[in-house]
Order: C-alpha cells, then structure tokens, then sequence
C-alpha cells in the first residue's frame, strides 16, 4: 500500500505492507537511523517519535495507521539555518547538562522532552518562575517515564529537561 | 591548525565530545550502519539445559536456497578451534555436533539469509535434536556432585584469604572467644544489565581477513578469541568498536560469542553478515550478575571490637568459565569490608551449573559481598545500641591500616572524607509514620552503609595486561589519542581528551581519540575494572607529555623554542608524525602473592558512604526509596558532570537490584526475557539522587584520579535493606527484596512495629 506521511516537514510516500511498523519504515525504508530500537515492544521508548505532534512508540505503530499524518523524528528536532545547525533547547540542554551518556536512549528522550515542555504546563512553567522546580521536576520525572535509560539515573537528564523549559519560556540559561 | 591557548580542561565539566551526534541521531551504532549486501543473521538455540547434541535436522519441506546454515563442523573444515577463549577454553562458539549441551538458550546452530524475515522462517525449519540429561539449576545441587558439569566438583575456582591465623582451627579459637557472634546468610540474585542496545555485530572477509565492526567493550577480547575460533594470525582478523550503547559489564566478554557466530556466517555466506539480537533473546542468553550465597559471621568482644571476621562466598558461574573466577576474586577480596580487624578469613568458590554462563557486571562481585558485611556490620551497631555510622568510623580502615590481604593503605583513603560528607547532609531522619497519597499507612526508615572499591585490575593483574596507549601528532598536524578503551557512555574519549589537552597544552577540541579498531591502536587492556582512568588516562597522559617534550626539544634544537602548540604544525611538517607510545609501570611498593592471596590487591581504592531513606506503603508493601545520597572518593574528577552522572547512574542500577530488579529462572530457562517483565527503574521510580564528590588525590593517577565506574554499585542495596530493617523492625538478608517478600512477613513485622511503640 501506498502510504503518505508527512516526515520532519516532508511529504514521503513509501509502498510498504499496512502492517509495517512505523520504526522500520523511518529506519529502513527512509534511513531516518535516529530513531532506536530498544526492545520492540513498547517499553523502553527509545523509538519514540511524534504522531501528529504526541509521543508514540514507533515500534507499536503500523504505516497503515500513519497515512496522512505527520511525524517528527529526532533529526527534525534541530532547526536549520543556513549552513548552521541550531539545536532545539532540549537537545542544547542534555549536552550542556550531560544528559546523554551512552545516547541510544536519547534520541527518544529527546522527542518526548520536546513534547513536555511544550505541551505541559508544570513543566513550561518552571520557566516563568511560577511553581517550584520541585514540581517540573516531579511532572518530567511521570511524562518521561516511558522512556528508560540505563546510563544516568535520570538526575542530568531531569535537569537538562528542566532547563530546556526555562529556555523555552525566555526565561534564560542559568 | 593547534589553538594556542592551554585550556585547563581537567577539573572542568567541559561537554562530552560526542554530546552533539548523540542528541541529534548522528552517531551511528552498529544497526544503524549502511552494509550494502549484508544479509541477517540469526542464532539457533537449545530449548533443554543439559543433554547431548545428537544432530541437526534441516526441514526438507523448506526452501534453502539463500540461506546458509553453520554448525560446529564447519569450524574444523576451516582449521580453527571450536571455542571461545578467553580463560580456559571450556565455552563452544556452537555446541559440538555429538557433544554436549550445557545450558538453555546455548548457540547449536546459525543461519543467515537476505532478510532478516527469511532468516527467522529459516530458524524454525532448523530443528536441533538434542537428548536430555539431568541438568543442575543450583549451587547446592552443583556442590553435591552427582552430576557433573566441570572437573571432579563442580567448581570453577576457589580461593582462601587467611589473615591473623594459621589455618582452621586456630581461626576457630579466635572466633569462639567472641562475645557476640553476628551469624547470618545472604543471597543476592541474578542481574540483567540491560544496555539500551542490544548486542550487535556485523562481520565480513576480504582477501582472507576477517573484518568484525561492532557494540563492544574490549576489541582486543575478541580479537583474542577470533585468533583461536577462526585459526588465524594477528593481521589477519581487525576489530573495531561501533558507537555502544551501553555496556556495564554485559559487553565485556559476550561480543566474543556474538563476533565467533558472525565471522563465521560472514564466511560461509562470501558476503557482509549482521547479527543484532532482539531483546528477548538478549535477556536470555547472554550474560548476568553472578547470583550468589554468602554466610557471614561477624565476631565482638564486650566493647564492640571487632575480633574475628568470616565470610564463606558460593557464585553461580553458570554453564561455563568465562569470567567467573576473576569475578569471584573481587568478591572475595572485597568480603571482608573496609574494616580493621587482626583475625579474617574469606573462603570463595565459583560452581558450574546449567544456567546460561553469567558474567561480568559493574561491581564484578563486589555488590554480593558489599551486601552482606554492610548488613552485618549494621546488625552488630544495632545489637550494640550505637550509632550506625558512628560504629563504622570507629572501625573503618584509614592510612596506615592493613586490609584483610595484608595491604597497607598508605594514601588516598577517603574514609574521614565521605563519612564526614554524609553526617553534614544527613539532617533528621523523616517522621516515622506517615500516610500516603492513598490514605494507606507509611512507615519510613533510614539506612546507611560504608564501603571501598578497588580500582584496576586484581594484584599483579595490571601488570600482567602491560596495557599500552599512544599520542600521536600526526603528520597532518593532527593530535591523536590511540588506546582501545572503548567509549560505551561513560565519558571516556571526552576524559582523555581533556587529560591530553592539558599535557600538551592545547584546546579540547584540538585532541581527536580515535576510534577503537585494532589495526589503529594498541592494547591498553579491557574496558572495565574501573581502569580505564586511573589507569589508561595515566598512559595518555604519559604519552602526550613525551610528544610535548619531543616537539619542544625539536623547536629548541633548531633554535625556535617555544611551546608544543606553537611549535606544532611546523614540527609536523619537517618530520611528519610523532608518535610516543607508552605502557603500564605499577606504583611503587605494589607487591601481590597469588599463592597466599595476600599483598596490594588493588593499586588504589575508591571510598563512598551512603544514606537512604525509604518509605513503605504498610498496605501494598511497596518499597519508595525517598531519598539516597551518595558520598565518593573519586580522587580527582577529571570531569565533574560526567563523574557525577557516572555515579549517578551506577547508584540507579544499585537501587533497582535492590527492590525491583529480578531476574527468574524456571528450568534453566529465564522466565520473565521481556523488558516488560524483566524491569529496571524508570523516571518514575528513582529518587532525586543526591551526589557528593570527594576528592583525596591519589598520586599515581592522572591529576589524582582514581576509578569510579563500578563503586556507586556495591553499596546502596545494603542501605536499603538498612533502611527497611529500621522502618519495620525485621532483617531481609537478600536481594532483590520485592514487596510480596514484605507481604509474606507481615505478622512478623507488625509485632516488630507494635513492640517499637508504632502508631500502626
């Protein structure tokens, strides 16, 4: 089947079986290699793309389900300029802040922080001054929790998250 | 062109220098590398524990063409050894056609195809028959005999650290002149590492050499193991590491197993082959934390002197050798604790079962023996009635004490150091009784424990390794740091970097480390051990000062002098590259005695106190580790974020084998090879972990540094079993301690509460 998926801004069609999963489909068929497999069953979040701008396991979605849609991938994240690459404030924030170690978790940590600190309130927030970091840091810590990662213990990228709202929100680096 | 300005890196939380690729999608591991013509491989496995390969059947009914299977006859065909060394050679790279089998999930056969989809159709149309013995799934069982797996007894390996005493029963007579006898046994279970990455390798030939790229730690592990599998010289198999991630021990010796099966599909197929695991078959078949049993016994005098320690280890090595006996080293060089005493005894011994071989994983034996003395030495203040950290500064080790081998510890004890840390951050402990968001009864409870890690290989082990690392200006005027440490997340080529940085005087970004492959660089031993720092850093320190010194002496000889980054570029020039490359030297005084296990076990020791807070939920049994502050003798934090995130990290792992990470074995078989199943922590589940960084410079590392890797593994789950034992009144002597291990005590520890005047 034919299908048609907006793709980091980019329409692409590709001819596969309905039931492929979307993470071949960006892997395989269009080289988006970006996006991990960590566990093929919707556990580990490291395949976690945007499906019409909400976090989904790429892994536990068929390419049928996503004709007409659009997807953002970890390499839309970062905008480009000209010749110049200009990280998204999340990615900005986990280098500053060491929140990517081994980083084949990052990809999706990357993706679904995008997601949180645009789309939830607490977490945007803490960039305006208004509630504790306390609370940003507890509501990153359950919207996040889909996503595993092996290497930090979470604290670095809870931190990187947290700055990249306040960034977001003009509220500055620290 | 070299950037003039010395950068000062070290000390500095310059960002790692792979940040960018990472967070973008860039960096590309093994999966994600263009293989034109590669096909899939894939591994067939037995479904039995014990029994005896009579043949492999190939489905006649299926359509073979494209696909190639291998099975151990073509291993002869080819003049290699059916084996993947690295000890002892005892583990098959395939399980030989009419011998035996030795664990579920075991390589019997592999096929490649195409497509990874053909491959897999082509497994099942691949039927092994195997004929089944009893097979031996505990220690117990192993230790009885009756069915034998390794030499007469079943055990892999043994060893005996006496300290104060001549043999047995002299150590007897120390110990029954106790007081008090603290006398208990610990278990401590299996442990998935569970890298985010499952393992992954691709494998081609070329004019006879076999080129194996892939996720691993220790290239120069596997090129060892290729030389014997594939029968060759050293030129003619190349290893290089693709970006990993992640590893924690789990890619230390299993890549060589993975690498065998792919350079021998790759053969047979005349064409590229990659074989990535899928995470069910890497939880089941690849290696695990060594479970393990340990009686510890703990004598007092009246005053609360330490008279006499004991601790008697049995690990679960699983079907075959691998790294079991160096595992069981640390273990029992670490049993005895941080602690003075005159009169020590540690007996170890590593059993072979049927259980898929387990293996190295951070701490490396240290956590199943840092659990129970960290236990019993908690037993003994609480039987005393004294303060728990109190009581352990009272006995811990410092400079000028001897350790259990007889070690003297002269420098770089931070024992003051992260004691004082967490007494200054200690504050009150948290109310006692509580209620949660539910409404359901909490009661809270506080935890500590104080431990040491040695950092480096084991005794002369460093020395044996001989491990080498080069700096290079090349002739393009380029710096270059060659060593086959490998990156797997933990910061290292961003760590030598800025140790060459400083060394040569030259910007960060100016030092390229290239990447691990062993035709480019040279052995500087494994990626593990918490070595790669103190040790490998140490080298490409050495190293870079000497080019700094030859380019200097080159400027000053033609009568330019001038600093290595002004003289650079043109000293490149007039004599293309220059390279130093330099090894290993021990420390002065470092002296060790396999024999008697006694001397320097370690040239350094991390040092590290820690304090938990946990709540549990008096309804559900649920375990909340609320707060865990972790306090670190690093030595020097080359890079503090990376340091910090390092620790971090280890302490997560340490709190998830604590109370949620179980690993389940039916059969021989892991039950629960699901990463739904198999769980690790989440965001959700770890506390804010709170890091202090303690610095006693040790004077033969880089800048002072010391190993970090491993440490925040071994002690936070005796916190927590710590803390649990304080919150209810009732001792859980194992690991992982799950809530329905709470649920089934639980008359017993509401008569504990109710005693101690609870409110429950």
């Amino acid at each position: 089947m034919n299908v048609t998926i907006e793709v980091n801004g980019e329409r692409r069609t590709v001819d596969v079986d309905p039931w492929r999963r979307l993470l071949d489909v960006l892997r395989e068929d269009l080289r988006l290699t970006g996006t991990k497999e960590g566990c093929g069953e919707g556990e580990c979040g490291a395949c976690t793309v945007l499906l019409d701008g909400a976090p989904v396991n790429s892994c536990l979605v068929a390419a049928g389900q996503c004709d007409g849609r659009a997807v953002v991938t970890v390499e839309g994240l970062a905008r480009r300029d000209g010749g110049e690459v200009l990280l998204h404030e999340v990615q900005r924030a986990l280098v500053e802040r060491g929140g990517a170690q081994c980083g084949i978790c990052t990809p999706g940590i990357a993706v679904c922080a995008a997601y949180v600190i645009d789309a939830e309130p607490a977490v945007a927030a803490a960039g305006s001054g208004a509630g504790g970091d306390g609370d940003a840091r507890a509501k990153v810590r359950e919207l996040l929790s889909g996503n595993i990662c092996r290497c930090t213990g979470y604290q670095l990228i809870v931190d990187a998250v947290v700055e990249a709202a306040r960034a977001r929100q003009g509220g500055g680096s620290r | 062109m070299v950037d003039p300005q010395p950068s000062g890196a070290v000390g500095r939380a310059v960002p790692r220098v792979d940040g960018v690729a990472k967070v973008t999608g860039a960096a590309r591991y093994l999966d994600d590398l263009e293989l034109p013509g590669a096909w899939h491989g894939v591994t067939v496995r037995s479904t039995v524990a014990h029994g005896v390969l009579e043949a492999i059947d190939l489905d006649p009914a299926f359509d073979w063409t494209d696909v190639v299977v291998v099975t151990s006859a073509d291993i002869a065909a080819h003049g290699g050894k059916n084996v993947v060394f690295l000890i002892e050679e005892d583990q098959p790279a395939l399980a030989p056609l009419g011998g035996r089998v030795m664990h579920v999930d075991e390589a019997v056969a592999l096929v490649a195809a195409p497509t990874r989809a053909r491959a897999l159709a082509a497994r099942r149309a691949v039927r092994p028959r195997i004929a089944a013995r009893t097979p031996v799934l505990s220690t117990d069982d192993a230790l009885r005999g009756e069915v034998k797996l390794y030499g007469d007894d079943n055990v892999f390996k043994r060893f005996t650290i006496r300290k104060g005493h001549a043999d047995d029963a002299a150590f007897e007579r120390v110990m029954a002149s106790a007081a008090r006898v603290i006398d208990a046994t610990y278990t401590t279970g299996a442990q998935e590492q569970m890298y985010i990455e499952t393992q992954a390798m691709a494998a081609w030939w070329d004019g006879g050499r076999c080129h194996l790229v892939g996720s691993m730690q220790c290239p120069y592990y596997v090129h060892k193991a290729m030389k014997a599998l594939l029968g060759c010289g050293p030129d003619e198999v190349i290893v290089t590491q693709s970006v990993t991630g992640g590893g924690f021990g789990g890619k230390e010796e299993y890549p060589s197993m993975i690498a065998a099966h792919a350079a021998l599909l790759a053969r047979k197929a005349g064409r590229p082959v990659k074989i990535v695991y899928d995470r069910g078959e890497d939880i089941a078949a690849t290696t695990k934390r060594h479970p393990a049993i340990v009686r510890h016994r703990l004598g007092l005098d009246e005053g609360g002197g330490i008279v006499a320690i004991d601790a008697d280890v049995v690990m679960d090595g699983g079907a075959y050798l691998t790294l079991s006996p160096v595992v069981l080293s640390r273990g029992v060089l670490h049993a005895a604790g941080p602690y003075r005493c005159a009169t020590t005894r540690v007996v170890g011994r590593v059993v072979a079962t049927n259980h898929p071989p387990h293996g190295a994983f951070r701490g490396f034996g240290a956590p199943q023996t840092t659990f129970p003395y960290e236990r019993q030495i908690d037993k003994a203040a609480r039987a005393l009635g004294v303060d728990p950290l109190a009581f352990r500064s009272r006995h811990a080790l410092r400079a000028g004490d001897t350790t259990a081998t007889g070690q003297e510890l002269t420098v770089s004890v931070g024992t003051d150091e992260v004691l004082g840390a967490i007494e200054r951050v200690a504050g009150a402990p948290p109310a006692r009784d509580g209620r949660a968001a539910s409404g359901a009864p909490v009661r809270r409870g506080r935890g500590v424990c104080f431990y040491n890690h040695g950092a480096g290989f084991t005794g002369s082990g460093e020395q044996r390794l001989a491990g080498r690392a080069e700096v290079a200006l090349t002739a393009a005027g380029a710096i270059e740091v060659r060593s086959s440490s490998t990156d797997i997340g933990q910061g290292s080529i961003t760590m030598f970097a800025q140790i060459a940085a400083d060394a040569l005087g030259v910007a960060v970004a100016d030092v390229r480390v290239v990447d691990p492959s062993t035709d480019r660089v040279p052995d500087s031993g494994p990626t593990v051990a918490s070595r790669t720092c103190m040790v490998v850093g140490g080298l490409v320190e050495r190293a870079a000062r000497a080019v700094r010194a030859r380019v200097e002496a080159w400027g000053a000889a033609r009568g330019t002098p001038g600093t290595f980054a002004a003289l650079a570029a043109a000293c490149a020039a007039a004599e293309g590259e220059v390279a130093e490359r330099v090894q290993y030297e021990p420390p002065p005084g470092i002296v060790w005695d396999d024999a008697t296990y006694t001397g320097s076990a370690y040239p350094a020791y991390g040092w590290a106190a820690c304090l938990v807070d946990v709540a549990i939920d008096l309804d559900t049994c649920e375990i909340t580790i609320e707060r865990c502050v972790q306090a670190i003798d690093v030595g020097k934090a080359i890079n503090p974020t990376i340091v910090k995130g390092q620790i971090e990290g280890g302490t997560l792992q340490a709190l998830g084998w604590a109370v949620l990470e179980h690993v389940v074995y039916k059969d021989g078989r892991v039950a629960n090879a699901t990463m739904t199943n198999c769980i690790v922590p989440t965001f959700a589940d770890a506390p804010e972990l709170e890091t202090i960084l303690v610095e006693v410079p040790f004077p033969y590392g880089p800048h002072g540094a010391k190993g970090v890797g491993e440490i925040p593994m071994d002690g936070p789950a005796a916190a927590v079993a710590n803390a649990i034992r304080d919150a209810l009144g009732v001792d859980f002597d194992h690991v992982p301690i799950l809530p329905e291990h709470l649920a089934a005590r639980r008359d017993e520890w509401t008569r504990a509460i109710a005693a101690a005047g609870g409110a429950s």
